[in-house]
């Protein structure tokens, strides 16, 4: 009953603040405003393998990828089918099924990706399991730049516009419960184990690669879908967007935030990506600045802003 | 035949120079278990001082085109990237370990030039905010804003990420953007060895990669600072603990590697002479592949690493597609690490319970 009022609740506002949003803030915020709702799902989902699996990853670019890429190929391509499938609706709900079909494939394709890094991950463990996601997220991006139907270097143009702001922010919110009750879960017991002691945790009897994987499949796939959104709202792709300096913002999203704290990714992916937009006034210093600052934070608050503070805390979690 | 031969010997140049790279990474990651990812722009950085120093008009008449030209170049970039390597240390990684004065004030300097250079282009404009950034910085720390001292590898990481961040960006305002040609310091002499080309450059730079790798060994392990080294990277507080000035060992560690990664630079801007600010994100990060493929921590494996992708990546552009290339390093990766998860020299971690 009460979760049922706060969606009904969510999907009002969502509602609401999309019928009004960019008439009264302007384009310019609006699509800062998207970009911070799409870091957010980002960062959440990676903090699930970096911060409460304890596992570390540098490719989290290369899931973002291949969903952005999977949802945008199958919609550019397929959308006349798709439409005349499902012509009984009216035109805009036609884009709503068009738009979560889009995503589906999205979280199913870089589900995927995430099994196909996960098995290796069985083996290896701190910096060597870093550079070979770091390494997976380039092998992504290089095939991308050489398949044709999807632009190669020269990027992915037309790709339908189904995504705003309700989508995005509604996505965010999902993300967050859902990881949230995973890691309030006994499946979330598990990661934190195998994060604080993986030895220990195989002794207490769980499945440490089985949890290890899983971890990296479910953050995987809403990389992907977060990439789904990405795609349908700039309706433009390039493969550079996807190179392993993202992957490094998302890790510096979670880290200043607060690792291992769902507040902290959140409000690290919102600073970080405020900053480096209000930054661009500062031109060519934009990233030295911003730099600097970033060093200066790990050297006075290297727990991050947030550390291992938590809104909701309840009794015994981190 | 022929052919295949030849690849090896291109193959064998630009693994060299990725080898001299992966060295410092390993070294690094062997006293202090960090990424240095702030290693591939100490290595753009040595290619810049080999541009200035070898356009600088003194050396030029002094020297000339020769081979002196090229040592006193390489070795002066050498010294001011070891600098630079220090400097790094200094003021980035060892506030995190140990008690250090200054950084606030040095950090803030940079920021307050930054916002000087920004107010109004200038050096007036630059060193009074640089001043007043440093005065700060003081008074911040005589207040009591200190680092905070943790043993935590993930926000050494980050901190690394941070300075690689500003050196790329902080060399495209002071270097320019664009991209830059070194100027020719060798002549270029091409010789037949049974039905093979190989250039003078190729030569220097596989002659220079094994006296430097030779040197290197000599330093670790017949001096006694090479014994510390080794010491440190077995274990930092017990090598503390046995009297032995670990900052201090740290800091020449980032030095030697830093060094190593200034002669990768401009040996690798003779075999293709373009240089720009950017230039060292890709070979750093299929340098540091290159040291992980050979096992973390272990120079030999970083030379053999550093040999096997420089030729696979050679080989792979002569044979296969070369829109490829940059996959090349990583797809050997992931395959040996999942044959051998630890590298191919590397030796398992122990685990303790």
């Amino acid at each position: 009953m009460k979760k049922g009022i706060f969606w009904i609740l969510a999907l009002a506002i969502l509602a609401l603040l999309q019928s009004g949003l960019q008439g009264y803030i302007g384009a310019y915020y609006y699509q800062i405003v998207i970009f911070v709702g799409i870091n957010i799902i980002l960062a959440v989902s990676l903090n699930l393998i970096n911060g409460t699996t304890g596992q570390f990853s540098i490719g989290h670019a290369g899931f973002y990828a291949v969903g952005a890429y999977t949802s945008a190929s199958l919609l550019y391509y397929g959308e006349p089918t798709f439409r005349g499938w499902i012509s009984f609706l009216p035109h805009s709900a036609q884009d709503v099924v068009l738009l979560l079909f889009g995503l589906l494939a999205a979280a199913l394709a870089a589900g995927f990706a995430g099994l196909l890094v996960g098995i290796p991950s069985l083996r290896l463990r701190g910096d060597y399991l870093a550079i070979v996601t770091l390494g997976f997220g380039e092998i992504i991006r290089v095939l991308i730049l050489n398949i044709n139907a999807v632009g190669a270097a020269r990027g992915f143009l037309g790709i339908p516009e189904f995504s705003n702001f309700f989508w995005v922010y509604l996505f965010a919110l999902i993300t967050v419960v859902v990881v949230h009750n995973l890691v309030n879960s006994s499946y979330g017991r598990a990661f934190i184990s195998i994060r604080d002691d993986e030895i220990a945790a195989e002794a207490m009897g769980i499945d440490t690669t089985r949890f290890k994987v899983m971890s990296f499949v479910i953050s995987s796939m809403f990389a992907g879908i977060a990439g789904g959104l990405f795609a349908h709202f700039t309706a433009f792709l390039s493969p550079n967007t996807f190179q392993f300096t993202t992957s490094f913002y998302l890790i510096i999203m979670i880290v200043v935030g607060g690792m291992g704290s769902i507040e902290g990714a959140i409000l690290g992916a919102i600073l970080i990506t405020v900053i480096l937009e209000a930054f661009r006034e500062f031109g060519a210093f934009r990233f030295v600045n911003f730099a600097v600052l970033l060093v200066l934070v790990m050297l006075f608050r290297p727990q991050g802003i947030v550390g291992s503070w938590s809104l909701f805390r309840k009794a015994g979690a981190r | 035949m022929a052919t295949f031969l030849q690849q090896i010997i291109n193959g064998i140049a630009q693994g060299s120079a990725y080898a001299l790279i992966a060295l410092g990474y390993t070294m690094v990651y062997g006293v202090l278990r960090l990424i240095n990812f702030a290693h591939s722009d100490v290595y753009m950085f040595g290619a810049f001082m080999g541009y200035y120093t070898a356009n600088n008009p003194w050396i030029k008449s002094t020297f000339g085109q020769s081979l002196t030209a090229a040592a006193v170049v390489m070795l002066i970039a050498m010294v001011l990237s070891a600098g630079l390597g220090i400097l790094i240390e200094r003021f980035a990684y060892r506030p995190n370990r140990s008690e250090t004065r200054f950084t606030l004030a040095f950090w803030l300097g940079i920021l307050g030039a930054a916002a000087g250079q920004l107010m109004s282009p200038g050096f007036f404009a630059l060193t009074l905010g640089a001043a007043i950034g440093i005065a700060i910085g003081v008074v911040g720390e005589i207040a009591g804003l200190r680092p905070v001292r943790q043993d935590s590898r993930l926000s050494l990481l980050i901190i690394a990420i941070g300075v690689s961040l500003f050196l790329e960006n902080g060399g495209q305002v002071a270097f320019g953007a664009d991209p830059k040609f070194f100027p020719e310091i060798i002549q270029t002499a091409q010789w037949n060895v049974v039905g093979l080309k190989v250039d003078s450059q190729q030569v220097i730079v596989l002659g220079v990669s094994i006296i430097l790798m030779v040197l290197l060994n000599l330093l670790v392990h017949y001096t006694r600072t090479g014994k510390a080294m080794r010491a440190v990277s077995y274990n930092l507080d017990a090598a503390k603990l046995m009297g032995i000035n670990t900052d201090r060992i740290i800091a020449l560690t980032f030095a030697v590697g830093s060094a190593l990664a200034a002669a990768g630079g401009i040996l690798v801007t003779l075999l293709y002479p373009k240089i720009e600010p950017l230039m060292g994100v890709m070979p750093g990060l299929k340098a540091f592949a290159a040291a992980v493929l050979g096992g973390i921590g272990n120079m030999t494996g970083a030379m053999l690493g550093g040999l096997i992708l420089g030729i696979a990546e050679v080989m792979a552009v002569g044979y296969g597609q070369s829109t490829y290339r940059d996959a090349i390093a990583f797809i050997i990766l992931v395959l040996i690490l999942l044959v051998k998860p630890d590298g191919i020299m590397g030796k398992g971690p122990t685990e303790k319970v």
